[in-house]
């Protein structure tokens, strides 16, 4: 006892130096999304204007840590603390938190997603009758979680992360407050997320049960005993089942068009994107590091998931004649596709990964894009139905344009992004000619043609057809949401053309345990 | 030797031109059409001026040279797959090049005052424009992941101009268009990832993957169902019955200018697929798969003409002449014989000229009838003389008449089937050739009938007095003029382009008959 007393003291006092440099991203987006709230308080009114552009900013600036983290690579992957000069790849809680290439490619994901949604919101919310500030708060909260979460190797800040991402968005899925369909959304959100978090956290406890730590690598040790048992089964079903509910997958989807349709549509935008890519890290993140000798449970269980999953999307979005209900079931097809990497990984686990944040990335350009033409041809038309997108081609030919990108992007037909997200998934299931890859790729294939069917849908309502009630005036786009189309066009554009841009970035993805 | 710059740039400036065409036009407001007009056939009228610099600096290297691939360009694409930037031209890809460049002003030309409803030159014109890069970059890539982003880019213009200014069925026919040839190149495209990773993962590049097939031990179940990917992909752009309903659809509903691209070029990536990519990099699985091919082709042949002949509509009896053409290219593609691969290459460029030629004249008769419903037409001769004879000079083109283009693409073609490649049932072949001769008597009836019904006779009294109906305009003239000289200078030269082909495909042709023996 005494023995482990002095070693606690003498710990005490050669206490190692916390890396700042590896937590700056956090750190900032702390202080900043404290200092808008001070800002907000102290003068009220009078900053309003100011705080979308302020909270922008700071997303802006925590992605300068990001950039110069990953320009100095060669000290990657780090921890927390820098125990010794020569080792920095220990981190705090023994390896709960770590920063490397993986992380930082993420963190950079969701900082942009962040900023291209502040740019969204803008206007909706100033003009709409809103609580202004704190929805800016709630996003940075929420993004701090999604930081936290790429560089998390550990059940414990897993979870915490996965509530500081979710818990604002269950507020702001609500924040048309007097709208019943946006109370709806948020309360329907709300209890389906409580939900998952319950079902998350008794599989995580069983993990935790065998293992008799959290820590992601210490779990994959423990549960490395050549056999399955029915428990380490059970714990790995139920936390997968967990993060099935975040990313939407089917047959745990039945929250998500609910909800999108009925939230503040920049908020859609961002659970479609953001939130979702923080459920796939989480997922890849127990996977890969935890789970790797445990591929003849998590696959056939992931496999039959993502084959669900894109195939009910796909149907479903067949139907819908709302255009953020369809792009909701869209994005549930799209989580299928993104699940499928996952289903093979066994002995290809660094290339699974990069085909999923290869994924993430060219999903999170196209996406936010569809959604921000949406938001702006709301602002004219009052509407998301289908129908009202007719004529757009004669009265917004570059919205237009734009739109077609995007949607031709999603259905992944070359140049642009989509296609090469596509590619690498295909690469990924093809090979080591693997019967159940190859189905899945079948499937897969299949299932891009019937999603062409219902994105073409969108370009032929909007170049094909009349616009229903005739009206052609032109639609004034704020310079906010010019931007935010502007940027996300250059990245689908230019992740299609040259997929290089974002591969070179996803080729070092390897996910590094925390030791 | 080459041309330093054309080396270097040649062909990378004539790819890309038509797009940086297109970007300059998308900053200019609608409202200027003229200009619009003028930047379009401006930029197409350089790429031509680029795209023939180097395929006469490509015929003064001289016929030994005409084999091998030239102006080179190899550089890095997308490093985690090895798939390169890697582009040149040979033989089989200067003729359609060639033709490409030679299309896409004139029907520029054509457009001038032939906007189809509902107007917006910018938007059609652009549109042109990017097809024309995504159909130029086809015929020069040689890496399989670059072919297939081109390949792709075509759909996406095409889709658009069948939808916006397509006729009253557009919808259904845009949609079926897009749908077809989406679902053959998402095969196409497994297909190309199985070889990727049979032949050790590292190269994307045909010549490579042609190379590592050769020498490694794949098995032929494997390549027989790799190539059966591909051929989905190709048989259907190309198209082969039975995957030919979208296109008499695409045809009929398609402005005139996206028809005589469709005809023209488009179709001619499937073929030009099947010799550049299937049958290069899989002799052996080829030799399986032709008898299969030669079966679907000369179906396709009687098919289409049988189509012809119970069709009311001009336009429709076109496109169905397709089928049955393009079954005369594929025929000749299925003998695997440097005879019979020669002749669909001289077919595909004849079929190009003379449809694209047919089109053309359907869309003008369309324009001052209103209607291209056989039955209701006739007596062209007398009231626009000279469009009746055009259209009675085409239609003796298509059906093979000797001293034309369309000859040399149609009877070699019947003729290499009576001797097929080592390997190939030449029995089979020649029941086959029996049934593509059966098929040019046929052509013969539905065209001189098409020829009869609308030119002949009188004019209805309908038309009679309509003063609508003129003879050609000068735009006709710039737009048709060069095809019809080609026409006849193919027909009476036909060495000009068997000369330029005859290098790479006999390569390709040896590699079969080095199997099959």
């Amino acid at each position: 006892m005494s023995g482990t007393f002095v070693t606690l003291v003498a710990a005490e006092i050669e206490r190692p130096s916390i890396d700042w440099h590896a937590i700056a991203p956090e750190l900032i987006l702390l202080g900043g999304g404290a200092l808008v709230t001070v800002i907000d308080l102290i003068w009220l009114e009078r900053v309003r204007k100011l705080i979308p552009t302020l909270t922008s900013l700071v997303f802006l600036v925590a992605l300068i840590p990001v950039i110069t983290l990953w320009a100095d690579g060669s000290g990657l992957p780090r921890g927390l603390w820098i125990i010794d000069e020569n080792v920095p790849a220990t981190g705090v809680w023994e390896g709960a938190f770590v920063v490397d290439n993986y992380s930082l490619v993420l963190k950079g994901l969701f900082l942009l997603s962040a900023y291209v949604i502040v740019l969204l919101s803008t206007n909706y919310m100033s003009e709409g009758d809103y609580y202004d500030s704190e929805y800016y708060q709630l996003i940075a909260a929420s993004v701090l979680g999604m930081l936290v979460m790429s560089s998390s190797r550990d059940l414990i800040s897993i979870f915490v992360a996965l509530e500081l991402v979710s818990i604002p968005a269950y507020l702001m899925a609500a924040w048309r407050k007097r709208d019943l369909k946006s109370n709806e959304a948020g309360l329907k959100y709300m209890l389906m997320g409580v939900f998952a978090s319950a079902i998350l956290l008794y599989g995580m406890s069983l993990l935790y049960g065998i293992a008799g730590s959290t820590l992601l690598s210490d779990i994959a040790a423990a549960i490395d005993i050549g056999e399955s048992r029915p428990v380490i089964t059970l714990g790995i079903v139920f936390t997968i089942i967990g993060f099935g509910f975040k990313v939407s997958a089917v047959p745990f989807h039945t929250w998500a068009p609910d909800t999108y349709e009925g939230a503040p549509t920049p908020l859609t935008a961002f659970l479609a994107v953001a939130s979702k890519a923080a459920g796939f890290v989480a997922l890849i993140n127990v996977v890969i590091v935890a789970l790797p000798t445990q591929a003849n449970v998590v696959e056939p269980f992931i496999w039959v998931l993502a084959a669900i999953t894109m195939t009910v999307g796909n149907l479903i979005a067949l139907r819908q004649t709302n255009l953020v209900r369809m792009l909701a079931y869209s994005g549930v097809a799209q989580a299928g596709y993104m699940l499928a990497p996952l289903a093979v990984y066994d002995g290809i686990s660094d290339r699974a990964t990069s085909a999923v944040v290869t994924y993430l990335v060219i999903y999170a350009a196209m996406n936010l894009g569809a959604f921000a033409v949406v938001i702006i041809a709301a602002r004219k038309t009052r509407s998301a139905e289908l129908s009202s997108y007719g004529g757009m081609f004669n009265y917004a030919p570059g919205l237009t344009l734009a739109m077609t990108i995007f949607l031709f992007s999603l259905a992944g037909i070359p140049p642009v992004g989509g296609w090469w997200a596509k590619f690498e998934v295909f690469r990924v299931l093809t090979e080591g000619n693997r019967t159940s890859g190859i189905a899945l790729a079948v499937i897969a294939a299949v299932n891009s043609v019937i999603a062409a069917f219902y994105y073409l849908n969108i370009a032929k309502q909007m170049w094909f057809l009349p616009s229903p009630d005739g009206d052609n005036s032109r639609i004034a786009i704020p310079p906010a949401l010019l931007a935010a189309v502007g940027l996300t066009v250059a990245a689908t554009i230019v992740s299609g053309v040259l997929p290089g841009v974002v591969s070179d970035m996803t080729d070092f993805v390897n996910v590094a345990a925390g030791q | 030797m080459e041309n330093a710059f054309l080396q270097d740039w040649g062909i990378t400036i004539m790819v890309f031109l038509p797009l940086v065409g297109a970007l300059i036009m998308m900053l200019i407001p609608a409202g200027q059409e003229e200009n619009h007009k003028s930047i379009a056939l401006g930029t197409s009228l350089l790429t031509a001026a680029i795209g023939f610099w180097l395929v006469i600096d490509f015929w003064n290297l001289g016929e030994a040279e005409w084999a091998n691939l030239h102006y080179v360009v190899d550089k890095n694409w997308i490093s985690v797959i090895s798939a390169r930037y890697l582009i040149g031209v040979d033989g089989i890809s200067i003729p359609l090049i060639a033709l490409t460049l030679l299309v896409v002003p004139l029907v520029i030309v054509y457009s001038w005052n032939h906007i189809p409803n509902p107007g917006n030159p910018k938007a059609f014109l652009m549109l042109i424009l990017v097809l024309h890069t995504g159909m130029l970059g086809s015929f020069v890539a040689q890496d399989l992941v670059l072919f297939f982003v081109f390949f792709e880019v075509v759909l996406l213009p095409m889709y658009f101009m069948i939808g916006v200014w397509g006729g009253e069925d557009r919808l259904y026919a845009s949609i079926k268009f897009f749908l077809y040839t989406l679902f053959g190149s998402a095969l196409m495209l497994v297909s190309f990832l199985a070889l990727y990773w049979s032949t050790g993962s590292d190269t994307f590049v045909m010549a490579e993957l042609a190379e590592r097939v050769r020498l490694m031990d794949i098995g032929l179940g494997t390549q027989v169902l790799i190539f059966g990917g591909m051929f989905m992909g190709f048989g259907i752009k190309v198209p082969m019955f039975p995957f030919h309903t979208w296109l008499p659809d695409a045809h009929t509903q398609a402005p005139t200018q996206g028809s005589v691209i469709l005809a023209a070029v488009l179709l001619k990536l499937g073929t030009y697929g099947f010799i550049r990519i299937a049958i290069q990099i899989l002799p052996e699985a080829a030799i399986e798969w032709a008898p299969w091919i030669g079966l679907l082709a000369v179906i396709g042949i009687i098919y289409g003409a049988l189509g012809c002949l119970a069709q009311t509509d001009m336009k429709r009896l076109i496109a169905f002449s397709s089928v049955a053409h393009m079954g005369y290219v594929m025929l000749g593609i299925a003998t695997l014989t440097d005879f019979g691969m020669n002749a669909a290459i001289f077919g595909m460029v004849a079929h190009g000229l003379i449809t694209g030629m047919l089109f053309f004249i359907a869309g003008s008769v369309k324009d001052r009838f209103h209607t291209l419903e056989i039955k209701r037409l006739g007596g062209l001769l007398l009231q626009a003389p000279r469009m009746g004879w055009v259209l009675g000079f085409c239609t003796m083109a298509s059906l093979g008449l000797p001293g034309l283009a369309g000859f040399w693409g149609e009877f070699p073609a019947i003729l290499a089937a009576y001797q097929p490649a080592d390997g190939i049932s030449a029995p089979l072949f020649r029941v086959y050739m029996v049934i593509a001769a059966i098929g040019t008597v046929l052509a013969a009836g539905y065209l001189l009938w098409l020829l009869q019904r609308t030119a002949f006779g009188t004019p209805s009294d309908e038309f009679k007095d309509d003063p609508e109906i003129t003879d050609m305009v000068f735009t006709e003239y710039v737009a048709w003029v060069p095809l019809l000289v080609l026409i006849v200078l193919f027909g009476f030269v036909p060495h000009l382009i068997f000369d330029l082909t005859d290098g790479t495909v006999s390569g390709f042709a040896d590699a079969v008959s080095a199997l099959g023996k």
